[in-house]
């Protein structure tokens, strides 16, 4: 039988405040245990949670980066469980009243084509502590740094059909909160992380098939990885005549498989009732105006007009405008290089993005500034180097050897352009290859553009590369000529 | 010096008849002697009272005392005070040392106030007797066979026998009004958000209200004055004006509109209650105000709306307290269930225990919308008949408890009846409304109280209305055998 | 309501309250007899009536986003029944 994934996505983001969410203690992650739990995250008798201005204004931002409606009230409600890093026993989060209701996005398929993911909701609500399992003997230990965090939960319609389809659309919220500086979107200190509902359904069926709930999905890769680990497992119980059931299931990236979580699963009953310490947040139109006259651009717009501005391809436009920084250096890559868009874009998505990846690290700290690029890409542009010279300036360059006017001089890596000079490397090479000039020159013209290549490759190495690559092709052809 | 009230020791304080140390001395004393009668307190705090007074004493000598300055005050122990133990009358508190004031405190420290104690009261405030302390029963001081009242039991029995001029308490149902009924002091409920609840550790939040425990209501006004406020730290506490409480006390009530509810004296009011308040209110009368009947049909339903709303409510309130940390861990657990469930188990008494559950059970799936909901929709007719009452009257007055003070036992085995007896008092709690119960006569030997109810944030004109048939009146004057 | 004692077992479990075995059937009865109080509410048609969550009928008030809490770690630590190396300890955890 032919089987039907479908996915649905629900990704909390941290937001990006200064301090928590219902109290004026710091999020800073990486805190010494407990040092930023105050007395309300503790959840210590008599005290009271009251809102951080910043945090409604955020979700705000996220909600209209998604063309979200805004509700004009909103209300928080307490979600009632037990477990030892939620210190209230329970959780502060919206129910049925969320700050964010329906919105879309659209995500680019690797067929090119477009589709729109419908965005259910986006709620706010309070991060829990950190269970510690190792160091405490027989006894967890319990860090409340966390508890309190600002989150947004962002639910999405079930409209995803592949695994491939989740991650586009996880990475697409994932540029958005970026680019809204909501969100720093680190993965590994979790403060983008994503559960996924994945069920399966015979082709053609309208009804949806039992789901399970894929939780600690922390990065893109393992999204994908557990999404279709658990894809197979459903097909497996149902081919085999099993039934699925609905639970909870935890991805474990060691052994690329789930496992059930029934204990946690066992009796769910949040009992969820509006928090009589919190008054209905309300929100008038003129904030939801301010708010969005102040909304950057974002990937999509972004895209396109890189697209119509530097007659950039679908394609790298995509690529460049996924991430904000990149998108900015390119932008200050090109004023430093005469508007030469496509070597800029070349660049960045090739070497640069290389090295960067290599070295792990973001394109905010590298050490080739746009400046330096736009600089290397001028030399390129007015012939004073050859592309494959560039390449070598570009990484003694990354080693903090300058910029590429000084590596050039220092090196004396200048172009040969000289048509005398490049001429006699010209004639050596062809008295040197009697063979090949033979065997080019009983060619027909199609080969002979594929056999040309030798001729250059020894010019370039005995020109140690500075040889005009063009200026040697001409004279080479001319000289090459039997008529 | 113990019969005398706030007003009149400040003056004393004032003229140096006295230092603010010796009255604390004073008073410590006779708190401790008694309180092994009365059990109002759960602690006596000699130290930090000595401290609190002489600090009170160099205030007054450098002339820069308050109208509250080296006055002693008993806090109810649901108030968090920083270094103090904080007990909340459960054994689940017992070792819980709090480490922060509550915003009520901190005003009343800020006012030069000594704090001679911590007061007795029902666990959690769940309890109309004062029954439910882990600490065991407060008696009545004009009955030592019957109860204080309760939540708030402590604080009423404390003021009533003239051990402190003041006591705070706390209202979620009548957790003030009806101890003060059945001690015979004055007792304000102020409107919902009028005073701060951060610190004050959460019964029903949607309901709970501190408030002053005095003999006078000139008293309540001037405490009033020191508590009364916006607080940045409680959401729900309102950023309307401040006035000055004591400012209206002397005004005439003449033209006053009274309403008199026929549901609040109907054949379940025992007969000789319904005597007392129409007495009372003919003394309001002679003072120029007007009577007329009105109607509070959905006050008939206020107790059952109450054992949802406040259950519910206090089911997540009290989900902090799983033996993590702070107050009572059981021995040895074996897993992290065993942990939650045996600290919650042995720390809660009964009472808190069935209100729980009652609250676990109507929120839980399947019943929320048949209890939860539909009481949050009674709730609504009962404020919104109140709002139509108080258009056309200023203020409601009735009795403040179906009866004078029962016996200890009577009750504690029927939760039910015991739940009755907040019939009048909660349905102003879920309304949000301000109310006063002020001694309005005697009934064998016990005191009875009168309820006077207002509008939101009227609680001047309901002070107003108390001084002046204080005035008139000796009820409140009146002090129990042995005290006095 | 007449609640049965696997009612009374399901509702303590979720409030995480242990009861005694002999005291289940004391705990049935009288959580039974208030909810036979409370459903005194069906009296009243409720059907379109909102439902009224809080006295106070006006909009949360926010907080500037600043940091006011300094560490007080120890302080509140004091007061903690088990704790080592600034944690809170629990009986081992297994997720």
């Amino acid at each position: 039988m032919e089987w039907e994934t479908v996915i649905g996505l629900e990704i909390h983001a941290q937001l990006a405040t200064r301090s928590k969410i219902f109290s004026g203690a710091a999020t800073v992650y990486g805190a010494e245990a407990n040092v930023q739990a105050c007395a309300v995250d503790l959840g210590l008798p008599g005290v009271l949670p009251v809102l951080n201005a910043k945090v409604v204004e955020m979700a705000i931002r996220f909600g209209l980066a998604v063309n979200a409606e805004i509700p004009s009230r909103s209300v928080f409600a307490r979600k009632n469980y037990f477990y030892p890093d939620l210190p209230k026993g329970y959780q502060i989060s919206q129910y049925e009243h969320p700050i964010v209701s329906k919105g879309r996005i659209d995500i680019k398929l690797e067929d090119g084509s477009t589709k729109t993911i419908g965005i259910t909701r986006a709620h706010l609500e309070e991060d829990a502590g950190k269970s510690v399992h190792e160091g405490f003997g027989n006894f967890t230990g319990i860090d409340l740094n966390r508890a309190g965090t600002p989150l947004i939960e962002i639910v999405s319609e079930p409209d995803m059909r592949s695994a491939k389809e989740a991650v586009a659309y996880m990475k697409k919220i994932h540029s958005i909160v970026r680019y809204l500086e909501i969100c720093d979107g680190n993965m590994q200190e979790g403060s983008f992380r994503c559960d996924a509902n994945v069920s399966i359904r015979p082709k053609g069926q309208k009804e949806f098939g039992t789901r399970s709930e894929l939780k600690n999905l922390n990065s893109f890769k393992f999204v994908e990885l557990a999404i279709n680990h658990e894809v197979e497992r459903q097909i497996d119980i149902l081919e085999s005549g099993g039934k699925v059931i609905q639970e909870t299931r935890l991805y474990d990236p060691n052994k690329n498989e789930t496992r059930s979580m029934r204990s946690k699963e066992e009796a769910n009953d949040y009992r969820y009732f509006p928090d009589p310490d919190l008054l209905p947040v309300e929100i008038d139109k003129e904030t939801i105006e301010r708010i969005r006259s102040t909304l950057p651009e974002l990937p999509d717009a972004k895209k396109q007009r890189f697209m119509d501005e530097y007659r950039l391809s679908e394609y790298d436009s995509e690529i460049l405008t996924a991430n904000k920084d990149m998108a900015a250096y390119f932008e200050k890559a090109i004023q430093s290089a005469d508007g030469e868009a496509k070597l800029c874009a070349n660049w960045i998505m090739g070497d640069l993005s290389a090295v960067l990846n290599r070295e792990n690290r973001d394109i905010m700290e590298s050490p080739v500034t746009p400046e330096m690029l736009g600089g290397l890409i001028l030399r390129i542009k007015d012939n004073t180097i050859s592309s494959k010279i560039a390449k070598e300036i570009f990484e003694a360059m990354w080693d903090g050897e300058g910029d590429a006017g000084t590596i050039i001089e220092k090196k004396g890596l200048r172009q040969v352009t000289d048509a005398g000079a490049i001429e006699k490397l010209v004639d050596e090479v062809i008295v040197e290859s009697p063979a090949q000039v033979e065997q080019y020159q009983n060619s027909t013209p199609e080969k002979q553009g594929k056999l040309i290549g030798y001729f250059v490759g020894q010019i370039m190495k005995k020109s140690q590369g500075k040889a005009n690559p063009e200026q040697v092709n001409e004279l080479l052809i001319n000289k090459l000529k039997t008529d | 010096m113990h019969k005398k009230n706030i007003a009149e020791l400040v003056q004393v304080l004032q003229h140096r008849d006295i230092s603010s140390v010796e009255l604390t001395r004073l008073v410590l004393e006779r708190c401790t002697n008694i309180n092994q009668k009365l059990n109002c307190f759960i602690s006596i705090t000699p130290e930090h009272a000595l401290l609190q007074a002489k600090l009170a004493d160099e205030k007054i000598n450098q002339g820069n005392a308050g109208p509250l300055t080296g006055i002693p005050i008993a806090q109810k122990d649901i108030f968090c005070t920083d270094g103090v133990k904080t007990s909340c009358g459960s054994k689940m508190l017992d070792n819980f040392i709090a480490p922060y004031d509550a915003t009520v405190v901190e005003k009343l420290n800020n006012a030069g106030m000594v704090m001679i104690g911590k007061t007795n009261m029902d666990e959690f405030a769940m309890g109309s007797s004062n029954e439910t302390s882990f600490y065991g029963p407060v008696l009545n001081p004009w009955d030592m066979d019957r109860v204080p009242g309760g939540s708030s039991g402590g604080s009423a029995a404390a003021v009533a026998a003239r051990l402190v001029p003041v006591a705070t308490g706390t209202d979620t149902g009548g957790s003030i009004r009806q101890p003060a009924s059945l001690c015979g002091i004055t007792g304000l409920k102020p409107t919902y958000g009028r005073i701060s609840r951060y610190g004050m550790i959460a019964f029903a939040s949607s309901l709970d209200q501190g408030g002053p425990m005095t003999r006078t209501a000139e008293d309540a006004a001037l405490i009033m004055n020191a508590i009364a406020g916006f607080d940045e730290r409680d959401s729900t506490s309102a950023e309307n004006p401040v006035e000055d409480y004591t400012q209206h006390l002397n005004n005439s009530i003449a033209g006053l509109k009274i309403g008199l509810p026929k549901e609040y004296f109907d054949e379940q009011l025992n007969p000789d209650i319904g005597r007392i308040i129409h007495e009372g209110v003919k003394e309001l009368e002679k003072l120029g105000a007007n009577v007329k009947e009105i109607s509070l049909p959905g006050s008939k339903l206020s107790i059952p709306v109450y054992y949802v709303v406040a259950p519910a409510e206090c089911s997540s309130n009290l989900a902090r307290f799983d033996g993590v940390r702070f107050g009572y861990r059981c021995n040895d657990p074996e897993d992290l269930s065993d942990l939650y469930c045996r600290s919650r188990g042995e720390g809660f008494g009964r009472e808190v225990k069935r209100r729980i559950m009652i609250g676990t059970y109507v929120l839980s799936a399947g019943y929320y919308d048949a209890y939860y909901l539909k009481a949050q929709k009674i709730r609504r007719l009962i404020r919104d008949e109140f709002r139509q009452a108080l258009s056309k009257v200023d203020v409601i007055i009735g009795p403040t408890a179906p009866g004078p003070a029962f016996r200890i036992n009577e009750l504690l085995d029927d939760p039910i009846t015991m739940y009755l007896s907040d019939i009048y008092t909660v349905s102003v709690n879920l309304a949000g409304l301000p109310a006063i119960s002020i001694p309005a006569g005697m009934l064998g030997g016990l005191p009875v109280g009168m309820q006077v109810i207002g509008n939101y944030f009227a609680e001047p004109r309901l002070l107003n209305i108390a001084h002046r048939f204080q005035q008139v009146t000796h009820w409140h004057k009146l002090a129990p055998a042995g005290f006095d | 309501m007449l609640l049965h004692k696997s009612d009374i077992d399901k509702i303590a479990w979720l409030a995480r309250l242990a009861i005694a075995e002999h005291d289940v059937s004391n705990y049935t009865r009288d959580l039974s007899n208030i909810l036979d109080l409370v459903e005194q509410m069906d009296q009243v048609e409720t059907g379109e009536i909102e439902a009224m969550a809080h006295p106070l009928e006006i909009p949360a008030r926010l907080r500037p986003d600043e940091i006011t809490e300094n560490n007080q770690k120890d302080h509140f630590q004091q007061v903690a029944p088990a704790v080592k190396n600034g944690h809170y300890l629990v009986p081992k955890v297994i997720e």
